[in-house]
């Protein structure tokens, strides 16, 4: 098994046109990802790497039944494309964009709250389950099939981490990259719970940074009621507070969202946190040997 | 992008919530006019940088007599200002706002932020008004009260008397209404410019039972620029770094440090994981550069420029993970650049991922000399090496 996408997963495109989103239609296909179809309003009726094109996702519910989105629309119009998924049913609606107004967000925010659609990212890599399909914009070949689930605020740096799983032998049931922005739509501990009724994943590693304060609550959350192993890196120990290091969400303010600070929530958690990420891959090892 | 108080009063000014007149002047000559048409003594001459904390650092003076206005101005405008938030070499002063003196009674904090756990706008209201919410937070957090605003719905004025109505004791029914008006106002500047932060810290209710936003602090979100085209022409671009304004230029993500190691990495999270080892293997990184998750060759060249106009730098360490974006595609990028700059400095690079093994062939083929680390732990050591070698 695997979470939020497999084999049954039927994804749709939003900004299937754009240069982005029909590079990423043509390397989701080549992974063997169900992609149904594509949105780009008064587009409907062209074809994209042979994918048909909609003008809205309803119709591309309606006419393919997709299940899961992709949206590489640009910010401007992305918290909309957001919130047409939801209105259309779509389940799982994984947002690649980066640089969508937080106020945006603020709204999608509230928009989602009573509709039955889960939002991986804005600002994010997508989802993976390997060999089953590929979500998103991350190297597949780099992932395999196995038992890790992954869970990481950041895309690179995601990519360096499967690396060093599939480097000592451990595979991935699923590796979802949640978004390095301020307000994203699912977080640690929703993902946590779904890897805890997964009986394929036998352990989760965490990639957090600074900014926030979400790995401290899914510090809080694991010592409760996550029974699976858990290794952790949190990026930034180097990172000047009041800047933002890159990603939107990635900053310290007003003495909050330090590394430091979340390395020892986990820590007194019981979670492992690797020193460095020279050195992840073999403290994952032998925290899943110990299990 | 931070704007200035005095742009920030302006606005307020404009959004219906009062403040005390004052007039900015960037010459000591402006002076003595100033204090003909701003209401004194006393006066207040206020340094407009954008750090905080300029209280502490001297910048803000109160005074009481015209030719101490002067004095005042001249010995902050051209002159560095340290404070708790700038760096040992602090900022330059390129402006000064003069105000009217004010007889203070009482002193707010009202502050309004988006709450990233819950998602929404928070108003943050404080009877501690004066000193850092930080400090604040940390010795009397029961002082400290918030209301989150629904996003489908706005600031309501229940919420308003929620905060007001806390203080102890009540300030008078006339303040009352005015704070309560102030914090609609926040919230309406808040959501139509795309604040990331409003502070007014502090907000005073005078002796005559006038309420007055003395300062001001503006934050916007960067994401939000592109329909913020009024507030990006205050965008003080002399407040900026060089380097940081070069690679904002190319749409790079750089940050200058305090180090002397030059990294260059592809992808925030990878490039702060990058700094953090440079540091563990006991050098400092002299900036955070993120070239794009995507990057091009061209985005590699133009990183490799500005870090080799930052002449702190002794040694740079590439740091590749190559993805979508294939290994030798961005082993060109490299080689390019230490041609075009004719390298000086011992230049190590880390390449992984997508047609690796083609891309450490561009790498050899050329004519650059670099060192090749096979992982992330080697990268980190030899660049260490390189400049403890030097010392």
């Amino acid at each position: 098994m695997s979470i939020l996408v497999d084999e049954k997963s039927r994804v749709v495109v939003q900004g299937i046109t754009g240069r982005e989103g029909t590079f990423h239609t043509e390397q989701m296909l080549a992974y063997g990802t169900s992609v149904v179809g594509g949105v780009t309003p008064g587009k409907g009726g062209q074809k994209v790497e042979g994918v048909p094109v909609f003008n809205t996702v309803h119709d591309a519910v309606n006419n393919e039944g997709a299940n899961v989105s992709c949206i590489f629309v640009p910010p401007p119009f992305a918290a909309d494309a957001i919130m047409e998924s939801a209105s259309a049913g779509v389940k799982v609606i994984i947002c690649i964009t980066e640089g969508i107004p937080t106020i945006d967000m603020t709204k999608v925010d509230r928009f989602l709250k009573d509709k039955d659609s889960i939002l991986i990212g804005p600002n994010c890599p997508g989802i993976i389950s390997p060999g089953k399909s590929k979500v998103g914009i991350m190297p597949g070949p780099i992932h395999k099939p196995g038992h890790m689930g992954v869970i990481s605020r950041s895309g690179t740096l995601t990519y360096e981490v499967v690396d060093q799983l599939t480097g000592v032998g451990l595979g991935q049931s699923t590796c979802i990259g949640i978004g390095g922005d301020p307000i994203i739509g699912t977080t640690f501990i929703d993902l946590l719970g779904r890897f805890k009724d997964d009986p394929d994943t036998k352990g989760v590693v965490l990639i957090g940074e600074i900014g926030g304060t979400a790995e401290e609550e899914a510090a809080q959350y694991i010592k409760r009621e996550f029974h699976k192993p858990v290794t952790a890196f949190i990026a930034g120990q180097t990172a000047p507070p009041g800047r933002r290091m890159g990603h939107a969400g990635a900053i310290i303010a007003g003495g909050k969202g330090k590394a430091e600070d979340k390395i020892k929530a986990l820590e007194a958690a019981g979670i492992a946190v690797a020193p460095s990420l020279a050195r992840l891959g073999g403290t994952v090892l032998e925290v899943m040997g110990q299990a | 992008m931070k704007i200035h108080e005095y742009q920030a009063k302006e606005i307020f000014n404009k959004s219906g919530m009062p403040v005390p007149k004052g007039r900015v002047i960037a010459s000591s000559d402006e002076a003595p006019k100033v204090c003909q048409i701003i209401n004194g003594p006393p006066w207040v001459v206020k340094a407009q940088v954008h750090a905080g904390g300029r209280g502490k650092g001297g910048g803000v003076k109160v005074v009481h007599d015209p030719s101490e206005v002067i004095a005042a101005a001249e010995s902050l405008l051209g002159k560095s200002l340290v404070t708790p938030q700038t760096g040992p070499e602090g900022v330059k002063v390129r402006q000064v706002l003069i105000e009217e003196g004010v007889d203070i009674a009482r002193e707010f904090y009202l502050g309004m932020v988006i709450d990233r756990a819950a998602a929404k706008p928070a108003m943050i209201f404080s009877q501690a008004g004066g000193m850092s919410i930080e400090e604040v937070a940390s010795q009397t957090p029961e002082l400290i009260w918030t209301e989150y605003v629904d996003p489908a719905v706005g600031w309501m004025p229940y919420q308003g008397r929620n905060l007001v109505y806390k203080l102890d004791p009540l300030p008078s029914p006339g303040a009352i209404k005015q704070l309560m008006a102030v914090m609609a106002a926040v919230y309406k500047v808040f959501m139509t410019l795309d604040c990331s932060l409003v502070e007014i810290n502090p907000l005073a209710v005078t002796v005559s039972d006038g309420v007055l936003a003395l300062d001001a602090k503006m934050n916007i979100d960067d994401n939000a620029l592109f329909r913020q085209k009024e507030v990006l022409k205050l965008d003080d671009s002399s407040e900026t770094d060089p380097l940081e304004l070069m690679a904002a230029t190319y749409n790079l993500n750089y940050i200058r440090l305090d180090g002397n190691i030059g990294a260059m990495v592809n992808g925030a999270g990878l490039a702060m994981a990058t700094m953090d080892l440079i540091k563990g293997a006991g050098a400092e990184p002299a900036n955070f550069l993120d070239v794009g998750g995507g990057a091009t060759e061209e985005m590699i060249t133009n990183g490799f420029e500005i870090i080799l106009k930052d002449r702190r730098v002794k040694a740079i360490l590439v740091n590749i993970f190559g993805g979508i974006l294939r290994c030798d595609v961005l082993a060109r990028g490299v080689v390019a650049a230490a041609e075009k700059s004719g390298m000086r400095i011992p230049l190590i690079i880390r390449l992984e991922g997508t047609n690796v093994t083609e891309g450490r062939k561009v790498l050899e083929d050329s004519g650059v000399k670099f060192l090749v680390a096979k992982d992330l732990s080697e990268a980190a050591g030899l660049v260490a090496s390189q400049v403890s070698g030097e010392n």
